[in-house]
């Protein structure tokens, strides 16, 4: 084949996937930056001409608190997750191979249920009469008039249940590939059980921790659904305020503007983990990890 | 040297977590009581009454239509870009690779907005269409992951020895490429279904009123039905889901 015929043949394999994303990834996500200069029109639409009415409605609105209460959440629930996903992944990760496939299969299925459903399970289990509750009451922890449901407790645990296993997968595939043997080696030098693991393990499967820290972290910020279904008004997050802007008061250029604010606050923990100085040295000169 | 217990006792904690709550749906499905919570005996009725339901079988087959649009059409387009992105290297490919990786990163609620304000902007109505674009649009990166990831396992120098038999690029991708794709294609293609059936927010984003599927419907149930009708669905969608993994296991290991 031609060195021209390859290049043709390159772009022809290319050129639809580039071209349909260019169109339906590309712009519409520019466009939320765009559209938030945007004036809303009467009936709900996006108006023709520019203006700065829809930004100073953004700040005059007083996102802050729910900004704040966004990433804090996030913050709470990823480190949770990472935290209940760890010993997890170190488990499978030492069980035989056929074993620990089965244990990551079962972790795995309840996932193909939909989305929806898996929100609502927690509906019915944090429930006024519903199981755990009751239990609660029964060993006197809570009293019966308080709700379980429809504050940011709820939100936070249903988060933890959702992202757990985008927690755990990546983790695994870590330890998976962790030489055991160091953190023995490492007992046998003197080091404590909890010295090893800090020491040898955690730094042994770091891009493990990373990829598992972005997975569940950047989608939580993002989230609409989980609060919606099982937070209150107490709860609400910033997807929350986006679809109010479209379905309620249909305000789509503050609605835009509120979006392109998420996309920055997304873009931070990315940002700050490329440049972060571990990261700078890993690059520089970890060949040997 | 004494293993510690803490990773066992969190991995059947974890998998009580995972669990308790499906449980706790499914048993409160067959509860009798109008308002589910306290049990007030065994009863099949609520599943009886949601075979009655017209508005939910008409969602399921708006789901269904959208999910088989969704699916072929990103199938194709994900197939040639992983393809693309094994067979060449070069500023075009790494492009390429940011531009279908960067979906997968990006939040529902994100992509939700961002394809409203596209399709009002441009004045398309909004319907069973733009959905399926939609679909079609977060479905190709994970086809396009998928078939590159079965492609490191292949073999490049039956490429060559397709040429040196006088094969042009398209009679070797047609017949031998893509039947040695052929797993990965549908592992792509279940998946991309998968999703597409499940996806509630950046459809709820771009359905406008009027076509609803599953999962919009299962949403307004939720938030204004009455629950004994969702906790006999969800019983019924979680029976299904367990079934077709059950399926897919022995479905890959007969053709191991």
């Amino acid at each position: 084949m031609t060195r021209a015929n390859r290049r043709r043949a390159e772009w022809l394999m290319t050129a639809p996937s580039v071209l349909w994303l260019s169109m339906f990834f590309v712009i519409p996500t520019a466009m939320v930056f765009v559209m938030a200069f945007r004036v809303p029109d009467p009936y709900g639409g996006l108006g023709k001409e520019w203006g700065l009415q829809t930004i100073e409605a953004l700040w005059r609105g007083s996102y802050g608190p729910v900004l704040w209460r966004t990433v804090w959440m996030s913050v709470l629930a990823t480190m949770a997750c990472l935290a209940m996903a760890l010993p997890v992944a170190y488990w499978i990760a030492r069980l035989p191979k056929s074993a620990g496939r089965w244990v990551l299969a079962i972790i795995v299925v309840p996932f193909w249920t939909n989305f929806l459903i898996r929100i609502y399970a927690w509906k019915t289990v944090l429930h006024i009469e519903g199981p755990l509750k009751q239990a609660l009451v029964t060993l006197g922890v809570v009293d019966p008039s308080t709700s379980l449901l429809f504050n940011s407790g709820a939100v936070i645990v249903v988060l933890i249940y959702n992202y757990l296993p985008f927690a755990i997968l990546p983790l695994y595939a870590a330890a998976e590939r962790f030489d055991f043997g160091l953190v023995e080696a490492a007992r046998d030098l003197g080091a404590g059980r909890w010295r090893a693991m800090a020491s040898v393990f955690l730094p042994g499967i770091s891009q493990g921790l990373l990829t598992a820290f972005l997975v569940t972290f950047i989608p939580m910020l993002g989230s609409y659904a989980i609060p919606d279904i099982v937070g209150g008004t107490s709860a609400e997050m910033i997807g929350n305020k986006i679809a109010q802007r479209v379905f309620s008061d249909r305000n789509l250029p503050l609605a835009s503007a509120l979006a392109a604010v998420l996309a920055l606050l997304m873009l931070l923990p990315a940002m700050g983990l490329l440049w972060s100085p571990r990261s700078a040295s890993r690059r520089g000169g970890g060949r040997g990890a | 040297m004494r293993r510690s217990r803490l990773p066992l006792l969190a991995g059947i904690g974890v998998l009580l977590f995972l669990y308790l709550p499906m449980v706790a749906l499914v048993a409160q499905s067959f509860n009798a009581s109008r308002f589910g919570g306290r049990w007030m005996g065994f009863s099949l009725k609520w599943y009886a009454r949601l075979f009655e339901n017209r508005p939910i079988w008409d969602a399921l087959w708006n789901s269904l239509f959208v999910a088989l649009v969704g699916t072929g059409v990103s199938v194709v387009l994900g197939t040639l870009s992983g393809w693309a992105m094994h067979r060449y290297r070069g500023g075009l490919q790494r492009v390429h690779h940011s531009l279908v990786y960067a979906p997968l990163v990006v939040p529902d609620v994100l992509m939700g907005i961002s394809l409203l304000l596209l399709f009002v902007n441009s004045g398309v109505p909004l319907g069973l269409g733009t959905i399926s674009l939609a679909h079609i649009t977060f479905c190709i990166s994970y086809v396009a992951f998928v078939v590159l990831g079965r492609l490191q396992e292949f073999d490049d120098s039956v490429l060559d020895a397709a040429r040196d038999l006088g094969a042009g690029w398209w009679t070797t991708f047609w017949r031998v490429v893509l039947p040695m794709l052929a797993p990965g294609i549908a592992s792509g293609a279940v998946l991309a279904f998968t999703l597409s059936i499940d996806d509630f927010v950046i459809t709820f984003f771009v359905a406008g009123p009027g076509s609803t599927t599953l999962p919009v419907h299962v949403y307004s149930m939720i938030r204004h039905g009455t629950p004994t009708l969702i906790n006999a669905l969800s019983g019924l969608l979680m029976a299904v889901t367990f079934g077709l993994v059950l399926l897919g296991q022995r479905f890959i290991r007969q053709s191991r």
